[in-house]
């Protein structure tokens, strides 16, 4: 196995996409991910790649849907309200089908908001934020070496569904370090490569080969049937990409469902109801959409409350609901606008959520 | 030890990041798991720094937030102010003596008065303070060995910095329990 070294989040998640096979960045920068663009103007170049900052998110999102249409492996990363700007390209991208990989460090909000964790992007990443019928796959790592894991799949994954994929993180797994093993690197695509690895691709082709990536259609009849054939696709992803952990669920009388930074308070949570002679557990979700909504099946009637823990008024909660399909009460423990709970203050909600449904 | 939290408070350019992280390192090199946390955002802009590590021997650490510590250092007076409440109970609490004349007031942890400034003069690099600081907290706690320490300080200070590496070590051990 390869060393362990110790990486702060965002250098590690920009190493961990140039090893999946990266070598095109187009960004804005924003806190708390800056330090990506940092990292790859200072990498990509020495790797063979290019870095571009581009003059705004909109401009940076929209240079990588030409790229990828290119058949380039491009990267944008930003932070929710440089997100909100990206979706408009991400639903260009979707219907186009063209690849890319994208990371959000996702912070308080509305609004401008605050450069703290928060997790209140949850509609915004798997409920569209872009217009029209169109899914991305949305992964949210809890730890540094899950993120790398993650982002170093993602190019390959998108290029396998023709699709944008989303990894939501937040500042603090940006700032924090942890030690971790990298991945070999692939090796990377090159211009000679592409006709043959994505015959769709504008790859210039000599023989007179036309390829066509657009995402208008304004043939009603077309536009529904293409929409169509999306929606097989997002099925099969529905199916082949929902990713969860699941810890001590089976005789749980609390089960917290949490992703991401606030899977780690909840863990610690937790255990440490677990060390009073509480029986809890915990669901995390992994993939957030598709969302993993078969785990909660596994639950039995040992369980008293299943809580929602989030960074946020209760976005996740929804999904959670639609899981539990009304078999137990669902709750609520929420911080929002950059606030981070204790495990302590969880434990304590916890206590007190258990009394009322005892 | 299954889990160790420690904290690392001061003022940006006390090495309070750069304590966390030699610990860190150190964990690492000693096949535990770790996690290292800077505080950040607007109040790190001339207001206090400070870092958190959680060590777990057993499994990976459940979570890099903690609302108490076992090992807190302090290395200015509002450090010593706000994060005093911090240390749990039978805890060790680390004050910086060199600039902080004020005692602890609680009775229920272990409280060094480390006069880490002096000690990194007399051994003749006043920027050493921090790793006396360091190596009180390592002799007391023995949350990583003493091994790791330096082979983390072998790797940092190399190359042209490696004049630094021998006053690094003896300021390592130069503060003596009482």
């Amino acid at each position: 196995m390869a060393e362990k070294v110790l990486m702060k989040g965002n250098e590690a998640f920009a190493e961990a996409v140039i090893r999946g096979g990266v070598r095109f960045y187009f960004g804005y920068p924003i806190t708390p991910q800056s330090e990506i663009p940092e990292f790859m103007s200072r990498e990509l170049p020495k790797r063979g790649g290019k870095f571009l900052q581009a003059e705004s998110e909109l401009g940076a999102v929209n240079m990588a849907y030409g790229c990828g249409a290119a058949g380039g492996n491009a990267f944008i990363s930003s932070s929710s309200p440089g997100i909100a700007l990206m979706q408009e390209g991400m639903s260009f991208l979707c219907s186009a089908e063209v690849p890319l990989t994208i990371l959000n460090a996702s912070r308080g909000g509305p609004g401008i908001g605050s450069i703290q964790p928060g997790q209140a992007d949850y509609f915004q990443v798997t409920r569209g934020g872009g217009n029209g019928d169109y899914r991305i796959p949305v992964f949210a790592p809890a730890s540094i070496q899950e993120a790398i894991d993650i982002l170093y799949d993602a190019p390959a994954l998108a290029d396998e569904w023709r699709n944008p994929v989303m990894i939501l993180v937040d500042g603090l797994m940006g700032q924090m370090m942890e030690p971790v093993v990298l991945p070999e690197p692939k090796t990377p695509v090159t211009s000679a490569d592409i006709p043959k690895l994505k015959p769709w691709a504008i790859s210039g082709s000599e023989k007179g080969q036309r390829s066509v990536v657009k995402s208008l259609r304004l043939q009603p009849e077309v536009l529904e049937q293409h929409v169509e054939k999306l929606f097989e696709k997002y099925n099969r992803m529905e199916q082949e990409l929902q990713k969860v952990e699941c810890d001590s669920i089976e005789d749980a009388e609390v089960v917290f469902v949490a992703f991401g930074t606030m899977a780690r308070l909840a863990r610690e949570a937790m255990e440490i109801l677990q060390s009073q002679g509480i029986k809890a557990g915990l669901i995390r979700p992994i993939s957030l959409w598709p969302f993993p909504y078969y785990a909660f099946d596994a639950l039995t009637d040992k369980t008293k409350v299943v809580i929602s823990t989030e960074l946020s008024m209760g976005q996740m909660i929804q999904d959670v609901q639609l899981g539990v399909k009304g078999r137990f009460p669902v709750k609520l423990i929420h911080r929002t606008g950059g606030m981070l709970p204790t495990s302590i203050e969880i434990v304590d909600k916890t206590k007190k959520i258990l009394e009322e449904v005892r | 030890m299954a889990t160790n939290k420690l904290f690392f408070a001061g003022s940006g350019g006390q090495g309070v990041l750069t304590m966390g992280q030699m610990v860190t390192y150190a964990a690492m090199y000693a096949d535990m798991n770790a996690t290292w946390l800077p505080s950040y955002g607007p109040e790190m802009r001339g207001g206090t720094a400070n870092c958190t590590v959680v060590i777990s021997t057993d499994k990976p650490v459940s979570c890099p937030l903690i609302y108490e510590a076992d090992n807190v250092v302090v290395m200015n007076l509002p450090s010593l102010v706000k994060f005093e409440s911090l240390v749990k109970p039978g805890g060790n609490l680390f004050i910086n003596s060199t600039l902080i004349d004020q005692k602890a007031t609680r009775d229920d942890i272990n409280v060094y008065y480390v006069d880490a400034g002096g000690i990194a003069l007399k051994l003749g690099n006043a920027r050493t303070a921090n790793v006396v600081m360091l190596g009180a907290v390592v002799e007391v706690s023995k949350v990583v060995p003493v091994e790791m320490i330096y082979k983390i300080m072998e790797k940092t200070f190399s190359g042209r910095k490696a004049h630094l590496l021998d006053i690094n070590k003896q300021a390592f051990h130069a503060w003596k329990p009482e």
